[in-house]
């Protein structure tokens, strides 16, 4: 049943060949069995949880419910749900219990979906292999001295290690595409504004998007038909035609123009990973698709952009955590500014401190058009690069990230080597456009790769449908690491 | 040498909307702290905010009210410092790209003993929108703070001036016009007990024609008074500071009320870096012409206009149209009456500014309580005018439907104020007076011309007031002095 896409598990579901009760603790027993060791989960709540299993038996029970009733979904810890610790990572809000929900929790409740926990993220999604989080490293489950990546690495570990039927992530640099290709599944970032970002503990606001984390493209598209939506409690939030994720799904590729942008397979590109995205894209081409070149000369500049931006939109955006209304307060302190900085200094971890400490230099009196200014005016020559090269092709390929899966402690010493890591998905952040990634083979440690699928603006339908189509004829999606049980 | 007085003010002006202005949560004053406070007004973590329109309508009815630009494109931005009742850690504020550009404002100085009434135009640099933060309260909780979250979020319109005043009489006068426009554009309540109107006074004093001295700003003076007296007192304080050959340092000061000064609060140097930066969460504001087009239609006549044209067309004075233009509800009252007895637009200031006014500050209401209704007032004054009762028996009529209410021409009739002006009438009650009183009209008839106030007692006492005044001494004169 853990093997099931969720058409089929809503099937069975529907049939009655099992209930959501006795799915979800299917899952919950697996977490309790295989969490301790992969710590994907930061908060499971069985009692909650399984009234909701029970809440969605009574509606298939009377043939009630949409496409994802009773199915057991695993939340990234950075979304606020009623009732829920929500702790985005951190010690700050470790003791936040949440008084409502976001939006996207609202939209798997209205769909039905039984919320399986809270996964474990980089404490306040800054990261990029899961090891800044308070609540603990997450292991990848094809080797567990390697990192899942970041900062959704406990969704991506939750969806590879069969914890959960499908996972919701959020990304901003990378933070879904990233944990997806090193954990071999699939994951999508939507345009910004497609998915409301209400609810969403805010990293960088110009940037952050939430999305589907699952196994299979059909899957991806399932989920966000319902994370999708106009929500007028989101100013970015935008109304999409598109409907149904799922319509384009079947449409065959002959005609597909595939960009390949030769600055994706430069230096610095593992041999491995470069032979995988090769051999997909001839795959491709065996579909029917064409390939062309494209540049996107600026992409180089878009890891030094990023880092000026996100960190300047996260100074400010993290001031609220300041142990005055809700979250961490220092034990002790003298007057109010020490609260402040005792509260911030012991609440915050130290990459979280980094960002903190750079966004607030850029931002400040008399570097601001050096930094914040002239990075903005970079970020618009990225888009713009897209924009050219979409002239060319329909979508754009390559590898979702340099090499496979690192060590656990590998980088943790030297930010810029751990940055370097997003080299491929971060300019797709900067650009607003939607990307994915997808299971494109195993390297020569036998860890997953990603392929990642750049679309233009609000062609998520077209995306899946391309990834989807490559899912019907390769089985690297369905691989699953050695060590989980089934 | 004389010193001149530099001064720019900055006011917040509190817009009525029902709403805050990024959140759904009410803007009602007074309520139990923290009530009216919802998950983004205390920035919960994953909280965004979303723009209320009805600030921006009330913001372009400002810069309409001034004749300001009006930005096709302005942007919100974040001012960023830590404060407890600041739950987001910034301000949602505008900063390079205000909503409203550069304006001005008219003001008039009235006369004094020493010089004479002026008129002078304060310009506007700008005015923006921001959120209010919330309310620290340092008492009654025992060494520690309470923090109430009620006001925070409440729509500001922070409107700037050039320093353009010369004196706290001037920026007195300016504020208390702005004060009017805002009720009269309908876009703040005007309220200075509920802090719904603050200001800021950036003071200077320098030699006539030398550049600008430095400025020192007196922060969040919540009432007229205040403002005249922190100004009066910060810029003596300036001048006696550099006649000592001392230096006045940019700073920020507040004003202490009990003790009538103003006490430095921090130095140009321990300024914040507030690091403002577009709010990524809100997009930037577009206001089309369209738009402009239907906020004009919903402007009023403005202060200055009507005060014009009472001048110009109603041949009233400048100090009668100033007091009638005071506020919206006292001209549309006057217009209003008016509007019943056309041609006795002074008629209708004197009431209004005499009995009406004595009537409303006896019984402290303000105009739009007034118990009197334009139509009652109107249909008092139109028989003043037509001769039917004396401003005596009217001022009668006035009271009871003051108290009691009713129709002017019921309660002239009903107690018989009618004005006697039947010629037989009045010649038999003044042959009746004469008669019974031929010692005082011997007196009058040897010369003594002051015993005719006497005759004209007696004839009113007789009528109940009613008799026609001017028609009344005419018969009194004639026959006192065709018997000589």
């Amino acid at each position: 049943m853990i093997k099931f896409s969720l058409l089929q598990l809503g099937d069975a579901l529907r049939s009655k060949k099992i209930s959501s009760v006795e799915l979800t603790q299917l899952y919950l027993d697996r977490i309790a069995a295989l969490n301790p060791e992969l710590n994907a989960y930061i908060t499971v709540n069985e009692e909650m949880t399984l009234a909701q299993a029970r809440a969605a038996d009574v509606q298939l029970k009377q043939g009630e419910g949409g496409a994802l009733t009773g199915i057991p979904v695993a939340q990234k810890d950075i979304f606020c749900a009623a009732g829920w610790r929500t702790t985005c990572g951190s010690k700050m809000l470790s003791n936040f219990v949440s008084p409502y929900d976001a939006h996207v929790i609202e939209q798997f409740n209205r769909a039905g979906a039984v919320n399986l926990g809270k996964t474990n993220m980089d404490e306040f999604a800054m990261g990029s292999s899961n090891e800044t989080s308070y609540f603990g490293i997450v292991k990848n489950p094809w080797n567990h001295k390697t990192v899942p990546g970041g900062s959704s690495g406990g969704s991506a570990t939750a969806v590879a290690a069969r914890l959960c039927a499908a996972a919701t992530g959020t990304d901003t640099g990378g933070s879904i595409r990233q944990p997806a290709a090193l954990c071999g599944i699939s994951g999508l970032k939507p345009t910004y504004g497609v998915v409301s970002r209400y609810g969403m503990i805010a990293f960088a606001s110009s940037l952050d998007q939430a999305g589907p984390m699952a196994h299979s493209a059909e899957d991806l598209a399932l989920l966000l038909n319902v994370m999708a939506g106009f929500d007028e409690r989101d100013s970015t939030s935008i109304k999409c035609e598109t409907t149904d994720y799922a319509q384009d799904l079947s449409k065959p590729l002959s005609g597909l123009r595939i960009g390949l942008p030769k600055e994706f397979f430069a230096a610095g590109l593992g041999a491995d990973v470069a032979r995988a995205i090769e051999a997909s894209i001839a795959e491709y081409r065996k579909l029917g698709a064409t390939v062309v070149d494209v540049s996107l000369p600026n992409s180089r500049l878009s890891i030094p952009v990023y880092y000026v931006l996100a960190p300047a939109e996260a100074s400010s955006n993290l001031s609220r955590f300041d142990g005055v209304r809700y979250g961490y307060r220092a034990l002790e302190y003298t007057n109010l500014a020490d609260m402040y900085e005792k509260s911030r200094a012991q609440g915050f971890g130290e990459e979280v401190k980094r960002r903190i400490m750079i966004g607030t230099y850029v931002l400040s009196h008399g570097y601001y058009d050096a930094y914040y200014l002239q990075a903005q005016k970079i970020r618009r020559l990225i888009a713009q690069d897209f924009s050219d090269a979409f002239k060319q092709c329909d979508v754009i390929m390559g590898p979702t990230t340099p090499t496979t899966a690192f060590n656990l402690g590998e980088k943790g010493d030297d930010p810029v080597q751990m940055y370097l890591s997003d080299i491929y998905t971060i300019a797709v952040n900067l650009a607003g456009l939607p990307g994915m990634s997808i299971p494109a083979g195993l390297g020569d440690s036998g860890m997953p790769i990603g392929l990642q699928i750049i679309g233009n603006y609000f062609d998520e339908a077209r995306m899946l449908n391309v990834a989807h189509q490559y899912q019907q004829v390769t089985d690297w999606h369905t691989r699953m690491p050695q060590h989980v049980k089934v | 040498m004389k010193w001149e007085i530099v001064i720019g003010l900055e006011v917040h002006a509190q817009l009525s909307t029902s709403s805050k202005i990024f959140s759904g949560a009410s803007t009602a004053f007074g309520a139990e702290a923290n009530t009216q406070a919802c998950a983004v007004d205390l920035a919960l973590p994953g909280v965004l905010p979303v723009l209320n329109r009805g600030a921006v309508e009330r913001a372009i009815k400002f810069g309409l009210a001034v004749g300001a630009h009006i930005a096709p494109r302005s942007v919100f931005s974040r001012k960023n410092y830590f404060y407890p009742d600041l739950p987001k850690g910034y301000q949602i504020s505008q900063f390079d790209l205000p909503i409203i550009g550069q304006g001005g404002l008219t003001i008039c100085v009235p006369e004094t003993t020493t010089e004479k009434a002026y008129e002078k135009l304060v310009r506007l640099t700008r005015a923006h929108l921001e959120e209010d933060a919330g309310k620290s309260l340092h008492e009654d909780f025992r060494g520690m703070t309470g923090i109430d979250l009620n006001r925070a979020g409440t729509p500001l319109l922070e409107i700037v001036s050039e320093p353009d005043m010369r004196s706290a009489t001037e920026a007195v006068i300016y504020a208390k016009m702005l004060h009017t426009l805002v009720r009269w554009i309908g876009i703040c309540d005007g309220n200075m007990q509920e802090g719904s109107l603050r200001f800021d006074a950036n003071v200077s004093v320098r030699r006539p024609g030398s550049e600008l001295g430095a400025r020192r700003e007196i922060k969040n003076l919540n009432s007229f008074r205040f403002l005249q007296q922190a100004i009066e007192y910060e810029a003596q304080w300036q001048i006696d500071t550099l006649e000592a050959g001392g230096k006045v340092q940019q700073a920020t000061v507040l004003f202490d009320s009990d003790k009538c000064e103003t006490r430095a609060m921090r130095s140009k140097e321990d300024a914040h870096d507030y690091r403002y930066f577009p709010d990524p969460d809100l997009l930037p504001v577009a206001i089309d012409a369209d738009w402009i087009e239907r906020v004009r239609k919903t402007l009023p006549e403005l202060p200055l206009a009507k005060r014009a044209r009472y001048v110009a067309d109603l041949d009233l004075s400048a100090y009668d149209a100033d007091t009638l233009t005071s506020s919206r509800e006292m001209a549309d009252l006057f217009e209003a009456t008016l509007s019943e007895v056309p041609r006795e637009a002074k008629l209708c200031a004197n009431w209004l500014m005499g009995d009406v006014s004595a009537s409303l500050n006896r019984e402290d209401l303000d105009v739009a309580h007034c118990p009197i209704s334009p139509q009652q007032l109107g249909g008092v004054l139109k028989r003043i005018a037509d001769g039917t009762i004396s401003n005596f028996a009217a001022k009668e009529v006035f009271k009871t439907l003051w108290s009691e209410g009713g129709d002017p021409d019921v309660i002239i009739e009903e107690k018989g104020l009618k004005q006697i002006s039947d010629v037989g009438t009045l010649e038999a009650m003044i042959d009746k007076i004469i008669a019974d009183n031929t010692a005082q009209v011997a007196e009058y008839r040897s010369g003594k011309e002051k015993v005719f106030g006497f005759f004209v007692g007696l004839a009113m006492k007789a009528s109940k007031g009613s008799a026609n005044p001017a028609q009344m001494q005419e018969i009194l004169k004639r026959k006192l002095s065709n018997q000589k």
